[in-house]
């Protein structure tokens, strides 16, 4: 695994989203894995990340049109820098991404502090091209960069007693001033259970539009689960916990009734203060139907066979 | 003030109380409010609707505070605008938002309170628009037209709780809003209780 830094990349070397975006198509087109590496994916705006060279095209991808890394950068939730959307992307440029490391513990055979750069090497990186449905009505098609949560968790092996993971974000006053209020229960916590956390979908994601995360994306390691509401997907994350019970993540604590520990993608069941029958993808102007598990149903239904999804919301 | 004078600066105010709408519509068409500007031009509206409002509110405690008599003669310039950008509000959300979607927006305000709360306010605010002309003034009689025209009170209260249950979680501007419009009738209350006193 080849980590530039920002000073190799000159600016006549960046290529433009509408660009990589045509490459990644012909790519796929030739379906030439070895052409990807020789040329190494350069993609974006230089500012946020470094490129991640080697990446290979994924799975689940969508040939939905991806929002411009502008929007996917400037219009974020993220409480840690502020709670208005414009506020990750002013105010997290004083998140240090390195030296970074991801504590693994609870009920695991082989606990451990993950390096970043070590979370880099564990698995080779794909492309995956994600919807991401967030729970206040707006949506973004993203081109992730990252490997499947399991790798990580096979290597750590889980014990018999483990059920869930609870995720917990850094919760650092220097680096980040949205904690020094009292908007959310910090540190930042979410879960999921097991099962899901080992599905296929479920990403760790390094990077986005093949380069490093920008920090407002969560930078430099976060969850990335497509099939939820974007909340459950947690960023920046300095700790993974294998525990035996449903963890209470911080919207939950902050909200019992609008927010529930499964939070899926559902037009059925509306927050009880808004409606989720319909969504405006970023960049559209009409609004669109929400589809059931934000369109993964076909992968991810099967985990929830025989539950009410109106209880456990 | 010479009436000179004060004919400008209704004027003055006048456009000024444009710019607001010119400067989202100037965002707009300059692609400058953001990745979502269908929801930056409709909370923007909200806003300056939630805005006018207190500033309709302060024109009372202003002249007292003041002594500037005339103050109140641009009352009602303040409030037609209130109204002005409560309809475009309204209409952002009935156009852009639902697009006309008749049986979601009635859902929506028989299911969401603050949907129900704004748009009471909203429905409210016509037939104090409705009233201002100086003919409607006299048919409805003084008494009668300040009765009705003290249901701002009321409306102003229902706007504030709209903005407070839309936000997520972070209600610090929603809170300031509250503040003001607190301390504005605060101070009517005041008045009315010292008046009563003596």
């Amino acid at each position: 695994m080849l980590i530039k830094h920002p000073l190799d990349i000159f600016p006549s070397e960046i290529t433009p989203p509408e660009v990589y975006r045509g490459r990644r198509a012909f790519m796929r087109a030739t379906g030439s894995l070895a052409l990807a590496g020789s040329l190494g994916l350069q993609a974006g705006n230089a500012a946020a990340g470094v490129k991640l060279a080697g990446t290979r095209p994924g799975p689940y991808g969508t040939r939905e049109e991806m929002t411009p890394y502008k929007d996917v950068t400037t219009y974020n939730n993220f409480y840690e820098f502020g709670t208005d959307k414009a506020d990750p992307a002013r105010n997290a440029g004083s998140l240090k991404p390195r030296p970074w490391s991801v504590q693994v513990d609870g009920l695991v055979k082989r606990p451990g502090h993950y390096d970043i750069d070590a979370l880099l090497k564990l698995a080779s990186l794909e492309d995956r091209i994600y919807r991401m449905r967030c729970v206040e009505g707006w949506s973004m098609v993203i081109p992730w960069v990252g490997y499947p949560l399991n790798e990580l968790i096979r290597r750590v092996e889980p014990l018999g007693g483990a059920k869930y993971l609870e995720f917990t974000t850094l919760n650092d006053r220097s680096q980040m001033p949205g904690v020094r209020t009292s908007v959310l229960d910090w540190p930042y916590t979410e879960g999921l259970r097991l099962d899901e956390a080992r599905h296929p979908l479920t990403l760790l994601a390094v990077g986005l539009y093949g380069e490093t995360l920008a920090n407002q994306n969560g930078a430099p390691v976060r969850i990335v689960v497509p099939w939820k509401y974007g909340f459950k997907s947690a960023k920046s994350i300095v700790r993974i916990r294998f525990v035996d019970k449903q963890p209470v993540s911080a919207w939950m604590q902050a909200a019992p009734r609008e927010y529930g520990f499964y939070s899926n993608v559902n037009p059925e069941v509306d927050h009880p203060r808004w409606s989720q029958a319909k969504e405006r993808r970023i960049g559209e102007f009409f609004k669109r139907k929400t589809l059931p598990f934000n369109g993964y149903g076909e992968q991810v239904a099967r985990l929830y066979a025989g539950m009410d999804l109106r209880r456990y919301f | 003030m010479s009436p000179r004078l004060f004919a400008r600066l209704k004027t003055t105010l006048f456009l000024l109380c444009l710019v607001p709408l010119l400067s989202l519509v100037y965002g707009l068409l300059g692609d400058s409010l953001g990745a979502n500007p269908i929801e930056a031009l409709s909370r923007g509206l909200g806003d300056w609707t939630l805005r006018f409002l207190l500033i309709t509110l302060l024109v009372t405690p202003l002249r007292r505070f003041t002594g500037l008599n005339w103050l109140p003669r641009l009352r009602r310039m303040l409030g037609l605008y209130t109204f002005f950008y409560a309809l475009l509000h309204f209409m952002s959300y009935v156009w852009l938002d639902q697009f006309f979607d008749w049986a979601a927006i009635g859902k929506d305000i028989v299911k969401r309170p603050f949907i129900t709360v704004g748009f009471a306010s909203f429905l409210l605010l016509i037939p104090l628009a409705a009233t201002s002309t100086n003919a409607m003034i006299k048919r409805l009689g003084g008494q009668r037209w300040r009765a009705l025209h003290r249901a701002i009170y009321l409306i102003a209260g229902l706007a504030v709780l709209h903005y407070w249950w839309m936000v997520k979680k972070d209600i610090t501007q929603p809170a300031i809003y509250a503040a003001v419009l607190a301390l504005l009738l605060g101070l009517r209350v005041y008045w009315a209780v010292r008046r009563g006193g003596r």
